[in-house]
């Protein structure tokens, strides 16, 4: 075993313009502010230079130093804005680091987005070659996997038909097909698959273990999923504001992240780049029953969960659904509701669920949130998007609080029989 | 596979060893997305590639109207219409592979933010679907041979020496249209005016000839005098003479435009996908 990407105090700094609305720099501006600085510097020869208050240093990441070895399966997390993509888009060659060294042996492939240079009005056959060759595989070496690609996406039918007739999920499994018959010495994959219905992803998945498995390949996977990368990984790298906080064993490292999520609760908000999806979750928040935003509850009161999902597309069908998780990972409960009705326009949507009061047992819980049309396409998915405190508020346990005494007051019926044999039976309300 | 073993270094401000070597690589690249952007151009057209000749055919009738016929302007003993053309297949060529190259990073951000190439590969492709224009107007120029019973004579194996000048010549300002305009979007404005301009100030319409011979040197800083001067010495053959100082002013221009084009090009290529 040896490593085959060695990354040594790599740091990517990045300038964030304030005040200034556009994004790319005008000559005008570059003109202007020379010709200031100049006269300045004429005036002032021995002043400092000057502080500019409209931009700001953003280290995306700060002196990162790990290593991979050959056939790890390595699961790249951390909250948004932790410097993951970053990471990967230095690994990929797409932007150069500020500072700090990567060594890396071998050819890489990296899927960062599905379709990436698909042409909308060419066809499925026309779009393989033209993405194969993005991608960096040869006429020869798309030809030869043609017909393997073409099983993989099942899109056999509509070889002939532009791509911009394509259902989504047709489009997803085409590009993702064509990604999955690179064969590099490593692969970098972003969250790409969460945009395919859970059959596929499943499919997707296997592809990639088998070919990190069987080729002795070095797989980065980046997700927001920890189900996923479970299951798909054996070693984990835990980023956080730029840093590498730990790198180990796959479970371990996911059950830290679980932990360090959990200290900055109450309310989520999402970064923009998910809000192109037809749907998505932008907003989660807890209150109580008068209204007041709140992250700690007693047992005897209600509380009162909304979401705030964007709506680009109505799709029929669609569900909200929130799961609840206890501290130990466990999910005891779920519910749905249906949200979408059709024919409207797009906006936002707001979804309360009221969790009745003297339900949960004093613990500290996790919601996650889904919006998603059953057994076809996950439109978002957040995991511990809120997390509420319930504490005792007097009940008849409160002597025994701290101890493990279940998750849910269940308000038994109680029966006593002493007359003759000591039965005892209980029922459930 | 024989490049598991070479080990990728990346640095800040590391100039890539690998990148002629990469760029070939890709090689299959510049033909595909040139292919993409042809076969795009004409999907969902009636007369599809058509229009790739009617286009230049309209605008050499104009300018035979314009500059012979009202303009009385003298023509070489040629017919005006191949004086005209002679030209037109090189300005065209130029033009649109100059404001073809610069929208074409910008046009292909999403691939540069996501997917590593040569980033090279882009805006020569743009020149080659402008060079594949070129050819297919080059048959325009043939038929008008024939029409006016024109007979070029050897001089016009030296063409395809001219036309490797044309193409150096829209490569470089390609590059450094584009790389600028990734940045600056300043040039996305600048592109069609000095396309339209230039139009104007280079020797399209009218020969080169009718320029003072005490100008002549200074008319040749614009590369494109001694490209079109070239292809009218190889095309019309007969007593049309190069101005050689000119010719070789304009050429010099040219390697420079090119040398400078592809350096900056490659100084700025590196932060394309943190600024575009």
């Amino acid at each position: 075993m040896s490593s085959v990407i060695s990354v040594e105090n790599l740091s990517k700094k990045y300038i964030i313009g304030h005040q200034k609305q556009e994004r790319y720099t005008s000559l005008r501006d570059v003109l202007t502010d020379g010709a200031k600085r100049f006269t300045h510097k004429l005036t002032h020869p021995f002043a400092a230079p000057e502080n500019d208050p409209t931009h700001e240093e953003f280290w995306a990441l700060k002196d990162v130093s790990f290593d991979i070895q050959q056939g790890d399966r390595v699961g790249i997390i951390g909250r948004n804005g932790a410097g993951k993509s970053t990471l990967l888009k230095i690994l990929s060659r797409i932007t150069e680091p500020t500072s700090g060294r990567v060594s890396i042996k071998g050819r890489v492939a990296s899927l960062l987005e599905v379709g990436t240079g698909f042409h909308p009005e060419l066809t499925g056959r026309e779009n393989i070659f033209l993405n194969g060759a993005i991608l960096g595989m040869s006429k020869v070496e798309i030809k030869s996997k043609f017909d393997e690609i073409v099983a993989f996406a099942e899109v056999e039918k509509f070889l002939d038909t532009p791509v911009k007739r394509y259902s989504s999920g047709m489009y997803v499994r085409l590009a993702f097909a064509v990604a999955a018959h690179l064969e590099p010495e490593i692969l970098i994959v972003d969250e790409v698959l969460a945009v395919g219905d859970a059959q596929f992803q499943k499919k997707c998945l296997g592809k990639m273990e088998e070919v990190s498995t069987q080729g002795g390949r070095t797989v980065l996977f980046v997700s927001h999923q920890m189900g996923s990368i479970i299951q798909f990984c054996n070693k984990a790298l835990l980023l956080h504001k730029g840093e590498v906080v730990e790198t180990g064993s796959v479970a371990q490292v996911v059950n830290n992240y679980m932990n360090l999520s959990s200290q900055n609760m109450g309310r989520f908000l999402v970064e923009a780049t998910s809000l192109r999806k037809d749907i998505c979750i932008v907003a989660a928040q807890s209150y109580d029953s008068e209204g007041n935003p709140a992250v700690n509850f007693t047992h005897n009161q209600e509380i009162v969960i909304e979401i705030t999902c964007k709506i680009n597309r109505w799709v029929k069908g669609t569900e909200v659904r929130i799961s609840v998780r206890d501290s130990k990972r466990n999910v005891f409960t779920t519910d749905t509701e249906l949200i979408a009705q059709e024919g409207q326009p797009p906006g936002e949507l707001r979804v309360k669920a009221v969790i009745p009061a003297g339900l949960l047992r004093p613990e500290e819980y996790f919601f996650k949130l889904a919006v998603y049309l059953p057994n076809q396409i996950i439109f978002d998915i957040v995991e511990d998007a809120l997390s509420v405190t319930v504490m005792d508020g007097g009940s008849k346990y409160a002597a025994s609080e701290g101890l493990d005494y279940g998750c849910v007051f269940v308000d038994c019926k109680w029966s006593i029989d002493n007359s003759s044999s000591s039965s005892l039976s209980i029922t459930q309300e | 596979m024989s490049t598991s073993q070479s080990v990728l270094i990346l640095e800040a401000g590391r100039a890539e060893r690998h990148y002629w070597r990469d760029l070939w690589r890709y090689r299959e690249l510049f033909f595909f997305l040139a292919w993409r952007d042809i076969l795009v151009r004409y999907k969902q057209t009636v007369i599809g590639i058509v229009w790739a000749l009617g286009r230049p055919l309209i605008t050499m009738m104009v300018f035979t109207l314009v500059f012979s016929k009202l303009a009385k302007l003298p023509s070489e003993g040629v017919p005006y219409p191949i004086l005209v053309f002679a030209a037109l297949l090189p300005w065209q060529f130029f033009a649109s592979a100059f404001s073809g190259a610069g929208d074409s990073l910008i046009s292909n951000a999403g691939m540069i933010s996501k997917v590593y190439f040569p980033r090279l590969v882009i805006p020569a492709s743009a020149v080659i679907v402008s060079f594949v224009d070129f050819l297919i107007s080059g048959i325009i120029l043939v038929g008008l041979m024939i029409w006016y019973g024109f007979a070029p004579n050897l001089r016009m194996l030296t063409l395809p020496l001219f036309i490797f000048v044309a193409f150096a010549a829209a490569m470089g300002a390609g590059l450094w249209i584009s790389a600028l305009n990734v940045k600056y979007r300043d040039f996305r404005i600048i592109v069609p005016f000095v396309v339209q301009f230039g139009l104007y100030v280079s020797p399209v319409g009218f020969s080169s000839s009718i320029v003072p011979e005490q100008w002549r040197l200074l008319y040749s800083l614009n590369p494109m005098v001694g490209v079109i001067d070239g292809f009218r010495w190889a095309i019309l053959g007969g007593n049309t003479q190069l101005y050689w100082p000119g010719f070789l002013l304009s050429l010099f221009l040219v390697v420079v435009i090119l040398v400078t084009g592809i350096v900056y090009f490659r100084k700025t290529e590196k932060t394309f996908a943190d600024v575009i």
